[in-house]
């Protein structure tokens, strides 16, 4: 634990350093522009001479606005206190109704986010199920299947909801439509592999065991694809969080994380934007996560890990 | 009606010739394993078509085939125009600048240990993160034109090439490391001509999984905005348009781009590789 612990905790604490030190430069014009105006001496003086000088300079000459930078309201790089204290103040503050919770919105993603993931690694299982049982279908639809990973689908993204939209269904199915098959591939290929993962030598043991195809496959095929099938839902459930996100974005509904980080781009509101984009991260560590615990826990009962 | 009817004759038929062929003699012979596939795709095609027409749908839900490869051939040049602004300016660059600069930072990081193990936990973390979502703030930042979509494309490719290549390099035995020091190898040969070609295989499934994030990254930052041409922009207008036609034929320039670079990659990954199992 500890082997791991500080390295992390180093790494993460000169990237918040990092952070910090970036917020200076990323914010300076302004932060100088608000001293002026206010009286405080500032150099070079007056905005004209200031605008075409790079922030770098601009910053070593004035480090008594530096504390500036890190408290506008619209700043070009938000600080991470400004990022915490946003997502504190619209998880906590509000009601969980408001929409102006991110808690609401977060809610409107991750309901479609897990509708369409179940669909998707659900439909993902079944047809890797048949292509291991059918050799026709197997060398018909495999290579499909791989292709598919190499071509960006998601761009198809905005087209499922106009279409949807215009034969009626609006809300969380077309978002769900796109996370549904975003986790798709990913889980086919994934559950192809460790369906096959029994050696040659398994199959037949079992063989000569006289078990059927059916015993064959819920006795050794299907236990020993546990590991290969929870890899890849745990990429299939980021991609299909993924999904959502963009699928919200022209929806136009007024709600879910892709939403606020499409509004706060149009309105400028940087720290709403940011808030937003650690909500999303949040919640993809948390979908991760749990995958990965229930893993833990599927695999110890298997005597696997 | 008579067409959907046939739709599903075609299907029929089709599915049973693959039958045959699968189960048949020569099914391992390369010439029906690329058969098999095609004919799949062929039949899904056709049927797409016939019911299309059969049903008399609307363009608004979805376009025939034919017209979609019809629209395709009228406008090349939009095409072309599109692939160049997205795909070589936005993907290709920020592919290249996200490649070397998670080289260059996982060879600074390989020489201790320590940061090694700080920065595997993190960047995997951080791979796995929906990181499209930066694409509004980075276009803020850096404007409408391919800069900001080559900057987002620089981040998502950051990270999964990090990762692969710091644990690439963890590859080789400390029996391999302990000989070529034998041989009085500088930490500098010993990258060069042990670590680093063991890393390869890492490499390049750190680069072909970027390929494609490359493409969705450039592509979802242009709906955050652009100029007027680029891969994203075309799909986003055109879907406010109704022109679905247009749609489908951009999605069928982005699916050859990214397959081609992805084969490209695969290319040569074979003749780098060579030496590998999995390449035999």
């Amino acid at each position: 634990m500890k082997q791991v612990l500080i390295p992390v905790i180093t790494v993460v604490a000169t990237i918040m350093a990092f952070w910090y030190a970036a917020c200076v430069p990323m914010n300076i014009k302004f932060a100088l522009m608000t001293a002026e105006r206010q009286g405080e001496i500032v150099s070079p003086e007056g905005m004209m001479a200031r605008r075409d000088m790079s922030a770098l300079v601009l910053s070593v000459k004035n480090p008594a606005q530096w504390s500036d930078t890190w408290v506008q309201a619209k700043p070009r790089l938000p600080a991470p206190h400004q990022v915490v204290t946003e997502l504190w103040k619209s998880t906590m503050e509000v009601k969980p109704t408001s929409k102006r919770s991110l808690v609401f919105h977060g809610w409107v993603t991750l309901s479609a986010t897990l509708l369409g993931f179940v669909i998707g690694a659900g439909m993902g299982i079944v047809l890797a199920v048949g292509i291991v049982h059918s050799r026709a279908m197997d060398m018909s639809v495999m290579p499909w299947a791989i292709a598919s990973q190499t071509i960006p689908i998601l761009a198809i993204a905005p087209m499922i909801i106009v279409v949807l939209n215009s034969v009626g269904l609006q809300g969380l199915i077309p978002k769900a439509v796109i996370s549904a098959y975003l986790s798709f591939f990913p889980v086919v290929v994934g559950m192809v592999k460790g369906l096959r993962s029994p050696s040659p030598m398994d199959l037949d043991l079992v063989k000569t065991w006289s078990a059927t195809k059916a015993q064959s496959f819920w006795k050794l095929r299907l236990p020993a694809s546990a590991p290969y099938l929870f890899a890849s839902l745990k990429i299939g459930v980021a991609s299909s969080l993924v999904g959502t996100i963009v699928g919200e974005l022209p929806s136009g509904t007024g709600q879910g994380l892709g939403f606020r980080l499409l509004s706060g781009s149009y309105y400028g509101q940087t720290v709403q934007i940011w808030s937003a984009l650690f909500a999303t991260a949040i919640l993809a560590a948390c979908l991760v996560a749990t995958i990965g615990a229930v893993e833990r826990g599927v695999l110890k009962r298997m005597g696997l890990a | 009606m008579p067409l959907v009817i046939a739709a599903f004759l075609l299907w029929a038929g089709a599915w049973f010739l693959n039958v045959q062929l699968a189960n048949g003699r020569g099914a391992d012979t390369r010439a029906v394993r690329l058969a098999v596939p095609v004919i799949f795709g062929l039949t899904l095609v056709a049927m797409w078509e016939l019911i299309v027409r059969g049903l008399a749908l609307p363009m608004v839900i979805l376009p025939a085939p034919s017209m979609i490869g019809a629209r395709f051939a009228t406008s090349i040049p939009t095409l072309w125009t599109d692939f160049v602004q997205t795909f070589v300016k936005g993907a290709l660059s920020g592919f290249a600048i996200g490649g070397l600069a998670a080289f260059f930072v996982a060879i600074l990081v390989d020489r201790s240990d320590f940061l090694r193990r700080g920065i595997l936990p993190v960047g995997s973390f951080v791979a796995a993160l929906p990181i499209v979502g930066t694409a509004p703030i980075l276009v803020m930042w850096y404007g409408f034109d391919w800069q900001s979509k080559a900057a987002v494309v620089t981040i998502m490719v950051f990270f999964p090439m990090l990762v692969n290549i710091t644990a690439g390099l963890q590859e080789t035995t400390q029996m391999q490391r302990d000989q070529i020091k034998t041989w009085a190898a500088s930490y500098w040969q010993g990258l060069w001509k042990l670590r680093l070609p063991a890393a390869m295989p890492f490499v390049f499934n750190g680069l072909k999984i970027s390929s494609t994030l490359a493409l969705i990254g450039a592509i979802v930052a242009e709906f955050f905005g652009s100029p007027i041409a680029g891969m994203g922009f075309r799909i986003s207008t055109s879907v406010g348009q109704l022109a679905l036609d247009m749609v489908w034929a951009e999605i069928v320039v982005a699916a050859l781009a990214g397959s081609l670079f992805y084969g490209g990659i695969a290319l040569v990954e074979r003749w780098v590789t060579y030496w590998h199992p999995s390449q035999r």
